[in-house]
Protein backbone atom coordinates (compact mmCIF):
# COMPACT_ATOMS: atom_id res chain seq x y z
CA UNK A 1 0.00 0.00 0.00
CA UNK A 2 2.73 2.43 1.29
CA UNK A 3 4.31 1.60 -2.55
CA UNK A 4 1.28 2.63 -3.95
CA UNK A 5 0.98 5.97 -2.35
CA UNK A 6 4.41 6.61 -3.60
CA UNK A 7 4.12 5.42 -6.88
CA UNK A 8 0.53 7.14 -7.83
CA UNK A 9 1.88 10.92 -7.99
CA UNK A 10 4.86 9.48 -10.15
CA UNK A 11 2.41 8.24 -12.26
CA UNK A 12 0.55 11.03 -12.22
CA UNK A 13 3.36 13.48 -13.14
CA UNK A 14 4.45 11.22 -16.03
CA UNK A 15 0.73 11.51 -17.47
CA UNK A 16 0.66 14.77 -17.46
CA UNK A 17 4.13 15.11 -18.83
CA UNK A 18 2.78 12.92 -21.92
CA UNK A 19 -0.57 14.60 -22.76
CA UNK A 20 2.02 17.55 -23.51
CA UNK A 21 0.96 21.17 -22.41
CA UNK A 22 -2.22 21.15 -20.54
CA UNK A 23 -4.58 20.55 -23.45
CA UNK A 24 -3.57 23.25 -25.18
CA UNK A 25 -5.33 23.51 -28.97
CA UNK A 26 -2.12 25.77 -30.34
CA UNK A 27 -5.37 28.16 -31.80
CA UNK A 28 -3.44 30.59 -33.92
CA UNK A 29 -5.79 33.11 -36.08
CA UNK A 30 -5.29 33.05 -39.50
CA UNK A 31 -5.51 36.28 -41.09
CA UNK A 32 -8.22 36.06 -44.00
CA UNK A 33 -9.05 39.77 -45.13
CA UNK A 34 -8.77 42.70 -43.18
CA UNK A 35 -10.06 42.52 -39.43
CA UNK A 36 -11.21 39.07 -40.83
CA UNK A 37 -9.78 36.11 -38.66
CA UNK A 38 -10.49 32.27 -38.88
CA UNK A 39 -8.80 29.15 -36.42
CA UNK A 40 -8.65 26.58 -39.05
CA UNK A 41 -9.19 23.37 -37.55
CA UNK A 42 -7.76 19.75 -38.55
CA UNK A 43 -9.70 17.60 -41.58
CA UNK A 44 -10.17 14.59 -38.67
CA UNK A 45 -13.11 13.10 -36.74
CA UNK A 46 -13.09 14.00 -33.08
CA UNK A 47 -9.97 12.47 -31.25
CA UNK A 48 -8.27 12.37 -27.30
CA UNK A 49 -5.71 13.91 -29.31
CA UNK A 50 -7.07 16.67 -31.46
CA UNK A 51 -9.52 17.68 -28.66
CA UNK A 52 -11.99 18.36 -31.38
CA UNK A 53 -10.06 21.23 -33.08
CA UNK A 54 -11.57 19.76 -36.19
CA UNK A 55 -13.86 22.91 -37.03
CA UNK A 56 -13.07 26.05 -38.14
CA UNK A 57 -14.38 29.29 -36.00
CA UNK A 58 -14.07 33.22 -37.13
CA UNK A 59 -13.95 36.82 -35.79
CA UNK A 60 -14.50 39.71 -37.05
CA UNK A 61 -13.23 43.05 -35.42
CA UNK A 62 -15.89 45.77 -35.86
CA UNK A 63 -15.35 49.05 -34.90
CA UNK A 64 -16.82 48.65 -30.83
CA UNK A 65 -16.21 44.97 -30.92
CA UNK A 66 -15.44 41.67 -31.89
CA UNK A 67 -18.45 39.53 -33.45
CA UNK A 68 -17.57 35.67 -33.11
CA UNK A 69 -18.25 32.97 -35.65
CA UNK A 70 -19.32 29.69 -33.29
CA UNK A 71 -17.23 28.65 -30.17
CA UNK A 72 -15.31 25.56 -31.19
CA UNK A 73 -15.85 21.76 -29.07
CA UNK A 74 -15.43 22.64 -25.68
CA UNK A 75 -14.78 25.33 -22.56
CA UNK A 76 -11.00 24.88 -23.33
CA UNK A 77 -11.17 25.73 -26.48
CA UNK A 78 -13.42 28.75 -26.36
CA UNK A 79 -11.24 29.98 -23.47
CA UNK A 80 -8.38 29.32 -25.88
CA UNK A 81 -10.43 30.74 -28.51
CA UNK A 82 -10.76 34.36 -26.47
CA UNK A 83 -7.08 34.18 -25.79
CA UNK A 84 -6.24 34.32 -29.13
CA UNK A 85 -8.29 37.09 -30.00
CA UNK A 86 -7.59 39.45 -26.96
CA UNK A 87 -3.72 38.83 -28.88
CA UNK A 88 -5.37 40.47 -31.90
CA UNK A 89 -7.75 43.12 -30.10
CA UNK A 90 -8.13 43.41 -25.95
CA UNK A 91 -11.78 44.50 -26.39
CA UNK A 92 -14.36 42.13 -25.47
CA UNK A 93 -16.83 40.32 -27.88
CA UNK A 94 -19.87 42.08 -29.26
CA UNK A 95 -21.55 39.09 -29.83
CA UNK A 96 -21.47 35.25 -30.67
CA UNK A 97 -23.02 33.67 -33.54
CA UNK A 98 -23.94 29.91 -33.28
CA UNK A 99 -24.03 29.30 -36.98
CA UNK A 100 -26.02 25.50 -36.53
CA UNK A 101 -26.91 22.85 -33.55
CA UNK A 102 -23.55 20.93 -33.90
CA UNK A 103 -21.38 20.54 -30.99
CA UNK A 104 -18.00 21.44 -32.09
CA UNK A 105 -19.17 24.62 -32.94
CA UNK A 106 -21.52 25.42 -30.01
CA UNK A 107 -19.55 23.86 -27.07
CA UNK A 108 -17.18 26.79 -26.40
CA UNK A 109 -20.53 28.99 -25.58
CA UNK A 110 -19.60 28.43 -22.28
CA UNK A 111 -16.19 30.76 -22.43
CA UNK A 112 -17.97 33.64 -23.50
CA UNK A 113 -20.16 34.23 -20.30
CA UNK A 114 -21.95 37.74 -20.41
CA UNK A 115 -21.73 38.08 -24.29
CA UNK A 116 -25.18 37.84 -26.32
CA UNK A 117 -25.13 34.62 -27.92
CA UNK A 118 -27.78 34.07 -30.94
CA UNK A 119 -28.78 31.66 -33.52
CA UNK A 120 -31.53 30.73 -35.49
CA UNK A 121 -34.51 29.20 -33.93
CA UNK A 122 -34.34 25.44 -34.87
CA UNK A 123 -30.65 26.07 -33.95
CA UNK A 124 -31.59 26.93 -30.78
CA UNK A 125 -34.11 24.32 -29.98
CA UNK A 126 -31.80 22.13 -31.25
CA UNK A 127 -29.44 23.04 -28.50
CA UNK A 128 -31.96 22.84 -26.17
CA UNK A 129 -33.09 19.50 -27.06
CA UNK A 130 -29.86 17.58 -28.45
CA UNK A 131 -27.04 19.86 -26.76
CA UNK A 132 -26.56 17.66 -23.16
CA UNK A 133 -26.38 14.05 -25.60
CA UNK A 134 -24.30 16.00 -28.15
CA UNK A 135 -21.86 17.14 -25.26
CA UNK A 136 -22.15 13.17 -23.51
CA UNK A 137 -20.71 11.89 -26.75
CA UNK A 138 -18.21 14.25 -27.19
CA UNK A 139 -16.58 13.46 -23.40
CA UNK A 140 -16.76 10.10 -24.65
CA UNK A 141 -14.44 10.85 -27.88
CA UNK A 142 -12.42 13.91 -26.65
CA UNK A 143 -11.92 12.59 -23.39
CA UNK A 144 -10.18 15.22 -20.64
CA UNK A 145 -9.97 17.59 -23.35
CA UNK A 146 -13.96 18.50 -22.53
CA UNK A 147 -13.51 18.46 -18.64
CA UNK A 148 -15.90 21.38 -17.10
CA UNK A 149 -17.35 21.77 -20.55
CA UNK A 150 -21.28 22.52 -20.11
CA UNK A 151 -24.16 23.25 -22.60
CA UNK A 152 -24.70 26.90 -22.87
CA UNK A 153 -27.99 27.33 -25.21
CA UNK A 154 -28.23 30.96 -27.25
CA UNK A 155 -30.00 33.64 -25.56
CA UNK A 156 -31.89 34.90 -28.92
CA UNK A 157 -32.78 34.32 -32.45
CA UNK A 158 -31.64 36.20 -35.00
CA UNK A 159 -33.86 37.84 -37.63
CA UNK A 160 -32.27 37.14 -40.83
CA UNK A 161 -31.57 40.30 -43.59
CA UNK A 162 -28.39 42.48 -43.07
CA UNK A 163 -27.76 43.85 -40.15
CA UNK A 164 -25.15 46.43 -38.90
CA UNK A 165 -23.33 45.18 -35.86
CA UNK A 166 -19.63 46.29 -34.89
CA UNK A 167 -20.14 49.41 -37.27
CA UNK A 168 -19.84 47.00 -40.45
CA UNK A 169 -23.14 45.25 -42.45
CA UNK A 170 -23.37 42.05 -41.87
CA UNK A 171 -25.39 39.84 -44.23
CA UNK A 172 -27.02 36.77 -42.34
CA UNK A 173 -28.53 34.00 -43.96
CA UNK A 174 -31.24 31.62 -42.43
CA UNK A 175 -30.34 28.68 -44.65
CA UNK A 176 -30.66 24.62 -44.37
CA UNK A 177 -29.64 21.49 -45.27
CA UNK A 178 -26.53 20.21 -43.11
CA UNK A 179 -29.46 21.01 -40.28
CA UNK A 180 -32.44 22.24 -40.19
CA UNK A 181 -31.24 25.95 -39.50
CA UNK A 182 -27.87 26.79 -40.84
CA UNK A 183 -26.75 30.31 -40.43
CA UNK A 184 -24.70 31.98 -43.00
CA UNK A 185 -22.83 34.90 -42.45
CA UNK A 186 -21.13 37.78 -44.84
CA UNK A 187 -19.35 40.35 -44.14
CA UNK A 188 -19.90 43.20 -46.60
CA UNK A 189 -16.80 45.20 -45.45
CA UNK A 190 -14.27 42.49 -46.16
CA UNK A 191 -16.35 39.80 -48.76
CA UNK A 192 -15.36 37.32 -46.22
CA UNK A 193 -18.41 34.62 -46.04
CA UNK A 194 -18.52 32.28 -43.28
CA UNK A 195 -20.51 29.31 -44.41
CA UNK A 196 -20.67 26.96 -41.30
CA UNK A 197 -21.19 23.16 -42.65
CA UNK A 198 -22.78 23.90 -45.10
CA UNK A 199 -19.39 24.18 -46.62
CA UNK A 200 -16.53 21.31 -46.30
CA UNK A 201 -13.24 21.63 -48.28
CA UNK A 202 -10.77 18.53 -48.69
CA UNK A 203 -13.01 16.73 -45.97
CA UNK A 204 -16.62 14.71 -46.72
CA UNK A 205 -19.36 16.26 -45.20
CA UNK A 206 -21.27 14.90 -42.21
CA UNK A 207 -24.98 14.36 -42.86
CA UNK A 208 -26.57 13.06 -39.15
CA UNK A 209 -29.14 15.55 -39.80
CA UNK A 210 -28.79 16.55 -43.50
CA UNK A 211 -31.99 17.38 -45.91
CA UNK A 212 -29.87 16.87 -49.44
CA UNK A 213 -32.53 18.81 -51.26
CA UNK A 214 -32.38 21.75 -49.03
CA UNK A 215 -28.37 21.90 -48.56
CA UNK A 216 -27.91 21.43 -52.95
CA UNK A 217 -30.42 24.90 -52.81
CA UNK A 218 -28.37 26.40 -49.91
CA UNK A 219 -25.11 25.81 -51.90
CA UNK A 220 -26.47 27.21 -55.18
CA UNK A 221 -27.37 30.39 -52.91
CA UNK A 222 -23.84 30.70 -51.54
CA UNK A 223 -22.25 29.81 -55.09
CA UNK A 224 -24.27 32.85 -55.83
CA UNK A 225 -22.66 35.06 -53.38
CA UNK A 226 -19.62 34.16 -54.55
CA UNK A 227 -20.03 35.50 -58.03
CA UNK A 228 -20.81 39.34 -56.25
CA UNK A 229 -18.55 41.94 -56.94
CA UNK A 230 -17.14 42.32 -53.96
CA UNK A 231 -16.47 38.83 -52.91
CA UNK A 232 -13.17 37.68 -51.73
CA UNK A 233 -12.98 34.48 -49.34
CA UNK A 234 -14.90 31.41 -48.69
CA UNK A 235 -14.19 29.91 -44.77
CA UNK A 236 -15.47 26.60 -44.73
CA UNK A 237 -17.22 24.91 -41.58
CA UNK A 238 -14.34 21.80 -42.08
CA UNK A 239 -10.97 22.58 -44.13
CA UNK A 240 -8.93 25.49 -45.73
CA UNK A 241 -10.04 28.78 -46.62
CA UNK A 242 -10.22 29.41 -50.33
CA UNK A 243 -10.62 31.75 -52.59
CA UNK A 244 -13.34 30.67 -54.57
CA UNK A 245 -16.60 28.43 -54.80
CA UNK A 246 -14.38 25.21 -55.28
CA UNK A 247 -15.49 23.85 -51.95
CA UNK A 248 -18.80 24.48 -52.36
CA UNK A 249 -18.74 22.96 -55.94
CA UNK A 250 -16.65 19.91 -54.21
CA UNK A 251 -19.88 19.49 -51.21
CA UNK A 252 -22.69 19.59 -54.27
CA UNK A 253 -20.63 17.03 -56.10
CA UNK A 254 -20.56 14.37 -52.92
CA UNK A 255 -24.20 15.65 -51.98
CA UNK A 256 -25.21 14.44 -55.56
CA UNK A 257 -23.33 11.76 -55.57
CA UNK A 258 -24.66 10.47 -52.03
CA UNK A 259 -28.13 11.03 -53.41
CA UNK A 260 -27.68 8.89 -56.88
CA UNK A 261 -26.13 6.43 -55.19
CA UNK A 262 -28.31 6.04 -51.84
CA UNK A 263 -31.29 6.43 -54.78
CA UNK A 264 -29.59 3.81 -56.97
CA UNK A 265 -28.92 1.07 -54.05
CA UNK A 266 -32.67 1.26 -53.01
CA UNK A 267 -34.07 0.85 -56.48
CA UNK A 268 -31.83 -2.05 -57.41
CA UNK A 269 -33.19 -3.90 -54.30
CA UNK A 270 -29.72 -3.83 -51.89
CA UNK A 271 -29.62 -4.56 -48.21
CA UNK A 272 -27.77 -1.86 -46.17
CA UNK A 273 -25.12 -3.97 -45.47
CA UNK A 274 -24.57 -4.77 -49.50
CA UNK A 275 -24.84 -0.61 -49.86
CA UNK A 276 -22.36 0.07 -46.85
CA UNK A 277 -19.79 -2.63 -48.86
CA UNK A 278 -19.69 -0.13 -52.18
CA UNK A 279 -16.40 1.43 -53.03
CA UNK A 280 -15.57 5.32 -53.37
CA UNK A 281 -15.61 6.41 -56.57
CA UNK A 282 -11.72 7.74 -57.71
CA UNK A 283 -13.13 11.38 -57.66
CA UNK A 284 -13.21 11.47 -54.21
CA UNK A 285 -10.36 9.00 -53.35
CA UNK A 286 -8.25 12.31 -51.75
CA UNK A 287 -11.30 13.52 -49.59
CA UNK A 288 -10.21 13.05 -45.94
CA UNK A 289 -12.85 10.92 -44.00
CA UNK A 290 -14.46 9.85 -47.39
CA UNK A 291 -14.83 5.92 -46.54
CA UNK A 292 -15.48 7.07 -43.11
CA UNK A 293 -18.56 9.59 -44.00
CA UNK A 294 -19.92 7.50 -46.96
CA UNK A 295 -20.43 4.30 -44.28
CA UNK A 296 -21.81 6.80 -41.96
CA UNK A 297 -24.32 8.83 -44.28
CA UNK A 298 -25.72 5.16 -45.67
CA UNK A 299 -27.06 4.87 -41.75
CA UNK A 300 -28.46 8.45 -42.06
CA UNK A 301 -29.91 8.33 -45.37
CA UNK A 302 -30.34 5.25 -47.19
CA UNK A 303 -33.70 4.09 -45.18
CA UNK A 304 -35.62 7.07 -46.82
CA UNK A 305 -33.98 6.21 -50.13
CA UNK A 306 -35.29 2.69 -49.36
CA UNK A 307 -38.79 3.49 -48.08
CA UNK A 308 -39.13 5.04 -51.30
CA UNK A 309 -38.02 2.67 -53.39
CA UNK A 310 -40.32 0.07 -51.39
CA UNK A 311 -43.07 2.12 -52.69
CA UNK A 312 -46.86 2.38 -51.43
CA UNK A 313 -48.19 0.75 -48.46
CA UNK A 314 -50.04 -2.57 -48.77
CA UNK B 1 -20.92 -31.91 -24.86
CA UNK B 2 -17.40 -33.00 -26.54
CA UNK B 3 -18.35 -36.07 -27.47
CA UNK B 4 -21.58 -35.09 -29.79
CA UNK B 5 -19.56 -32.75 -30.76
CA UNK B 6 -16.45 -34.36 -32.12
CA UNK B 7 -18.78 -37.04 -34.03
CA UNK B 8 -20.36 -34.37 -34.95
CA UNK B 9 -17.43 -32.45 -36.68
CA UNK B 10 -15.76 -35.89 -37.91
CA UNK B 11 -19.81 -36.24 -39.86
CA UNK B 12 -19.37 -33.00 -41.40
CA UNK B 13 -16.10 -32.97 -42.35
CA UNK B 14 -16.95 -35.57 -44.61
CA UNK B 15 -18.87 -34.32 -46.46
CA UNK B 16 -16.91 -30.68 -47.17
CA UNK B 17 -13.32 -29.83 -48.77
CA UNK B 18 -10.56 -30.73 -45.94
CA UNK B 19 -10.09 -26.94 -45.80
CA UNK B 20 -13.20 -26.33 -44.68
CA UNK B 21 -13.38 -29.38 -42.53
CA UNK B 22 -10.22 -28.17 -40.48
CA UNK B 23 -12.20 -25.01 -39.65
CA UNK B 24 -14.75 -27.06 -38.16
CA UNK B 25 -12.62 -28.22 -35.45
CA UNK B 26 -13.24 -27.44 -31.52
CA UNK B 27 -10.67 -24.30 -30.89
CA UNK B 28 -13.38 -21.89 -28.62
CA UNK B 29 -15.21 -19.21 -29.19
CA UNK B 30 -13.74 -17.52 -32.43
CA UNK B 31 -15.15 -14.04 -31.11
CA UNK B 32 -13.19 -14.06 -27.51
CA UNK B 33 -17.07 -13.32 -26.03
CA UNK B 34 -17.03 -14.22 -21.83
CA UNK B 35 -20.85 -14.70 -22.63
CA UNK B 36 -20.46 -17.94 -25.06
CA UNK B 37 -20.90 -20.27 -22.52
CA UNK B 38 -24.25 -18.65 -21.40
CA UNK B 39 -25.47 -18.35 -24.50
CA UNK B 40 -24.72 -21.75 -25.84
CA UNK B 41 -26.58 -23.11 -22.36
CA UNK B 42 -29.67 -20.84 -23.73
CA UNK B 43 -29.89 -20.97 -27.04
CA UNK B 44 -28.31 -24.56 -27.96
CA UNK B 45 -28.50 -26.68 -25.14
CA UNK B 46 -28.46 -30.57 -25.31
CA UNK B 47 -27.54 -30.53 -29.11
CA UNK B 48 -24.00 -30.50 -31.16
CA UNK B 49 -22.62 -27.19 -32.34
CA UNK B 50 -19.91 -26.35 -34.23
CA UNK B 51 -18.40 -22.93 -34.75
CA UNK B 52 -18.90 -22.84 -39.02
CA UNK B 53 -17.73 -19.98 -41.50
CA UNK B 54 -19.75 -20.59 -43.61
CA UNK B 55 -22.84 -19.09 -41.28
CA UNK B 56 -22.13 -15.66 -42.46
CA UNK B 57 -22.90 -13.07 -40.13
CA UNK B 58 -22.50 -9.90 -42.17
CA UNK B 59 -22.53 -6.51 -39.92
CA UNK B 60 -20.89 -3.31 -39.82
CA UNK B 61 -18.09 -3.75 -37.66
CA UNK B 62 -18.38 0.03 -36.56
CA UNK B 63 -22.25 0.87 -36.38
CA UNK B 64 -23.32 4.58 -36.37
CA UNK B 65 -26.79 4.70 -35.21
CA UNK B 66 -26.99 1.65 -32.23
CA UNK B 67 -30.58 1.32 -33.57
CA UNK B 68 -30.06 0.34 -36.72
CA UNK B 69 -27.56 -1.78 -37.13
CA UNK B 70 -27.96 -3.62 -39.99
CA UNK B 71 -27.76 -7.70 -39.92
CA UNK B 72 -27.74 -10.18 -43.05
CA UNK B 73 -27.36 -13.60 -42.08
CA UNK B 74 -26.45 -15.90 -44.75
CA UNK B 75 -26.28 -19.41 -44.40
CA UNK B 76 -27.33 -20.34 -47.83
CA UNK B 77 -23.42 -22.50 -48.29
CA UNK B 78 -25.03 -24.93 -45.87
CA UNK B 79 -27.44 -27.38 -47.25
CA UNK B 80 -31.10 -28.09 -45.69
CA UNK B 81 -31.25 -25.18 -42.69
CA UNK B 82 -34.34 -25.63 -40.35
CA UNK B 83 -34.01 -22.72 -38.17
CA UNK B 84 -31.57 -20.20 -37.57
CA UNK B 85 -31.50 -17.72 -34.32
CA UNK B 86 -30.34 -14.80 -34.48
CA UNK B 87 -28.62 -13.24 -30.78
CA UNK B 88 -26.37 -10.73 -29.13
CA UNK B 89 -24.31 -11.74 -26.22
CA UNK B 90 -24.42 -8.21 -24.63
CA UNK B 91 -27.54 -6.64 -25.59
CA UNK B 92 -29.66 -6.54 -22.17
CA UNK B 93 -32.66 -9.11 -24.60
CA UNK B 94 -30.32 -11.33 -26.28
CA UNK B 95 -32.22 -12.72 -28.76
CA UNK B 96 -33.34 -10.80 -31.60
CA UNK B 97 -34.81 -13.36 -33.78
CA UNK B 98 -35.09 -16.25 -35.15
CA UNK B 99 -36.25 -17.96 -39.29
CA UNK B 100 -36.86 -20.85 -40.52
CA UNK B 101 -36.32 -21.23 -44.45
CA UNK B 102 -39.23 -22.86 -45.59
CA UNK B 103 -39.04 -22.25 -49.10
CA UNK B 104 -37.08 -19.69 -49.46
CA UNK B 105 -33.36 -19.37 -48.97
CA UNK B 106 -31.56 -19.48 -45.88
CA UNK B 107 -30.34 -15.50 -45.92
CA UNK B 108 -32.20 -12.79 -44.23
CA UNK B 109 -31.08 -9.40 -44.19
CA UNK B 110 -32.98 -6.86 -41.12
CA UNK B 111 -31.59 -4.45 -38.62
CA UNK B 112 -31.21 -4.43 -34.67
CA UNK B 113 -30.99 -2.15 -31.81
CA UNK B 114 -27.91 -2.78 -29.63
CA UNK B 115 -27.38 -1.48 -26.36
CA UNK B 116 -23.35 -2.01 -26.25
CA UNK B 117 -20.42 -3.47 -28.37
CA UNK B 118 -21.26 -7.31 -28.57
CA UNK B 119 -20.88 -10.34 -30.72
CA UNK B 120 -24.24 -10.75 -33.18
CA UNK B 121 -24.15 -14.55 -33.76
CA UNK B 122 -26.76 -17.08 -36.05
CA UNK B 123 -26.77 -20.42 -34.99
CA UNK B 124 -27.80 -22.40 -37.94
CA UNK B 125 -29.94 -25.61 -37.62
CA UNK B 126 -29.25 -28.53 -39.80
CA UNK B 127 -31.74 -31.34 -40.10
CA UNK B 128 -28.81 -33.49 -38.49
CA UNK B 129 -29.43 -31.58 -35.03
CA UNK B 130 -26.52 -30.05 -35.52
CA UNK B 131 -25.84 -26.37 -34.83
CA UNK B 132 -23.57 -24.24 -36.30
CA UNK B 133 -22.36 -20.96 -34.91
CA UNK B 134 -21.46 -18.02 -37.42
CA UNK B 135 -21.05 -14.26 -36.15
CA UNK B 136 -19.05 -10.98 -35.66
CA UNK B 137 -18.47 -8.15 -33.36
CA UNK B 138 -20.11 -5.04 -33.53
CA UNK B 139 -18.96 -1.58 -32.17
CA UNK B 140 -21.35 0.70 -30.89
CA UNK B 141 -21.82 3.33 -28.70
CA UNK B 142 -24.71 1.63 -27.63
CA UNK B 143 -28.08 2.40 -25.78
CA UNK B 144 -30.29 1.53 -28.40
CA UNK B 145 -32.62 -0.57 -26.37
CA UNK B 146 -33.04 2.07 -23.92
CA UNK B 147 -34.00 4.61 -26.14
CA UNK B 148 -37.69 5.65 -27.38
CA UNK B 149 -38.65 5.02 -30.43
CA UNK B 150 -38.75 7.79 -33.05
CA UNK B 151 -42.54 6.99 -33.77
CA UNK B 152 -43.13 7.04 -29.81
CA UNK B 153 -43.25 10.70 -30.48
CA UNK B 154 -45.68 11.09 -32.94
CA UNK B 155 -49.77 10.02 -33.20
CA UNK B 156 -48.98 9.25 -36.69
CA UNK B 157 -47.92 5.27 -36.24
CA UNK B 158 -51.22 4.52 -34.64
CA UNK B 159 -52.73 4.94 -38.07
CA UNK B 160 -49.76 3.33 -39.73
CA UNK B 161 -49.17 0.34 -37.54
CA UNK B 162 -48.28 -2.94 -39.11
CA UNK B 163 -48.55 -1.36 -42.64
CA UNK B 164 -46.39 -2.60 -45.28
CA UNK B 165 -44.33 -1.71 -48.19
CA UNK B 166 -42.88 -3.67 -50.21
CA UNK B 167 -41.13 -4.99 -53.24
CA UNK B 168 -39.61 -7.66 -55.65
CA UNK B 169 -36.79 -7.83 -57.71
CA UNK B 170 -37.55 -10.25 -60.95
CA UNK B 171 -34.48 -9.48 -63.31
CA UNK B 172 -31.11 -9.29 -63.08
CA UNK B 173 -28.46 -10.96 -60.07
CA UNK B 174 -31.11 -10.28 -57.63
CA UNK B 175 -33.66 -11.85 -59.04
CA UNK B 176 -36.21 -13.62 -56.41
CA UNK B 177 -35.53 -10.97 -53.50
CA UNK B 178 -38.02 -9.84 -51.93
CA UNK B 179 -37.62 -6.51 -49.47
CA UNK B 180 -40.53 -5.42 -46.91
CA UNK B 181 -40.53 -2.79 -44.48
CA UNK B 182 -43.73 -3.21 -41.52
CA UNK B 183 -44.59 -0.26 -39.91
CA UNK B 184 -44.35 -0.87 -36.19
CA UNK B 185 -42.35 1.07 -32.82
CA UNK B 186 -40.52 -2.34 -32.13
CA UNK B 187 -40.70 -0.84 -28.15
CA UNK B 188 -38.56 -2.58 -26.09
CA UNK B 189 -40.20 -2.37 -22.44
CA UNK B 190 -36.86 -1.03 -21.13
CA UNK B 191 -37.79 2.63 -21.51
CA UNK B 192 -39.61 3.96 -18.29
CA UNK B 193 -43.24 4.40 -19.21
CA UNK B 194 -43.43 2.36 -22.36
CA UNK B 195 -44.17 -1.24 -22.26
CA UNK B 196 -42.84 -3.73 -24.64
CA UNK B 197 -44.81 -3.77 -28.16
CA UNK B 198 -43.41 -5.79 -31.04
CA UNK B 199 -44.07 -7.91 -33.96
CA UNK B 200 -44.14 -11.55 -32.92
CA UNK B 201 -44.04 -13.20 -36.23
CA UNK B 202 -44.05 -12.88 -39.55
CA UNK B 203 -44.91 -15.10 -42.12
CA UNK B 204 -44.50 -15.32 -45.92
CA UNK B 205 -45.91 -17.81 -48.24
CA UNK B 206 -46.27 -18.60 -52.06
CA UNK B 207 -49.33 -18.27 -54.24
CA UNK B 208 -49.72 -21.44 -53.38
CA UNK B 209 -49.88 -21.14 -49.92
CA UNK B 210 -46.24 -23.09 -49.42
CA UNK B 211 -44.80 -21.40 -46.97
CA UNK B 212 -41.08 -19.22 -47.71
CA UNK B 213 -40.40 -18.08 -44.08
CA UNK B 214 -41.48 -17.63 -40.76
CA UNK B 215 -40.03 -14.84 -38.78
CA UNK B 216 -39.88 -14.66 -35.43
CA UNK B 217 -39.55 -11.19 -34.13
CA UNK B 218 -38.39 -10.28 -30.39
CA UNK B 219 -37.89 -6.81 -28.81
CA UNK B 220 -33.93 -6.06 -30.35
CA UNK B 221 -35.63 -6.07 -34.10
CA UNK B 222 -34.98 -2.29 -34.94
CA UNK B 223 -38.15 -0.19 -35.24
CA UNK B 224 -40.31 0.10 -38.52
CA UNK B 225 -38.40 -3.53 -39.22
CA UNK B 226 -36.96 -4.06 -43.36
CA UNK B 227 -36.87 -7.21 -43.94
CA UNK B 228 -34.51 -8.81 -47.19
CA UNK B 229 -35.58 -12.50 -48.30
CA UNK B 230 -34.72 -14.70 -51.33
CA UNK B 231 -36.97 -17.06 -53.10
CA UNK B 232 -36.31 -19.55 -55.80
CA UNK B 233 -38.36 -17.33 -58.34
CA UNK B 234 -40.40 -14.22 -58.20
CA UNK B 235 -44.26 -14.86 -57.45
CA UNK B 236 -46.73 -13.20 -55.28
CA UNK B 237 -46.32 -13.82 -51.84
CA UNK B 238 -48.62 -13.27 -48.94
CA UNK B 239 -46.88 -11.68 -45.76
CA UNK B 240 -48.89 -12.02 -42.39
CA UNK B 241 -48.54 -11.78 -39.01
CA UNK B 242 -49.33 -10.17 -35.77
CA UNK B 243 -47.75 -8.34 -32.60
CA UNK B 244 -47.90 -9.13 -28.86
CA UNK B 245 -51.08 -6.82 -28.62
CA UNK B 246 -52.83 -8.71 -31.42
CA UNK B 247 -52.91 -6.18 -34.21
CA UNK B 248 -52.67 -8.54 -37.06
CA UNK B 249 -51.55 -7.50 -40.53
CA UNK B 250 -51.96 -9.49 -44.01
CA UNK B 251 -50.67 -8.26 -47.40
CA UNK B 252 -50.33 -10.05 -50.68
CA UNK B 253 -47.17 -8.50 -52.18
CA UNK B 254 -47.54 -8.72 -56.01
CA UNK B 255 -44.21 -9.95 -58.12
Amino acid sequence: MSRLCVLAPLLLAGAAAAAGPAFDYALQPERVAADVYAFIGRNEDFTAVNGGNIVNTGFIVGQDGLLVIDTGPSLRYGQQMRHAMAAIDPRPPLQVFNTHHHPDHFLGNQAFAGVPIVALDATRQGIAAAGNAFAENLYRLSGDWMRGTEVVAPSATIVPGTVKLGGRPLRLLALSGHTAADLAIYDETSGVLFAGDLVFNGRAPTTPHARIADWLAALDTLEAITREAGFTALVPGHGAVARDAAPICQTRAWLRWLERTMQEAAAAGLDMNEVLARPLPAEFSAMALGASEYRRSVSHLFPAAEQEALGHAH
Amino acid sequence: MKLPLMVAAVALSALMPAADAANLQERGDPLNSARWNEMHKAFLAGLPYVFDPRVRVIAPGEAENPMQVPVTVDATAIGRVVEVVVFADFNPIVEVLRFFPDGAAAYLGFRVKLQQSTPVRAAVRTADGVWHVGGSWVKTIGGGCTAPSATAASPAWQRQLNMVSARQWRDGELAGRLRLRIVHPMDTGLVAGTPAFHLQEIRLADAGDRPLMRIATFEPVSENPVFTVHQAVAGPVRASGHDNNGNTFSVLIAP
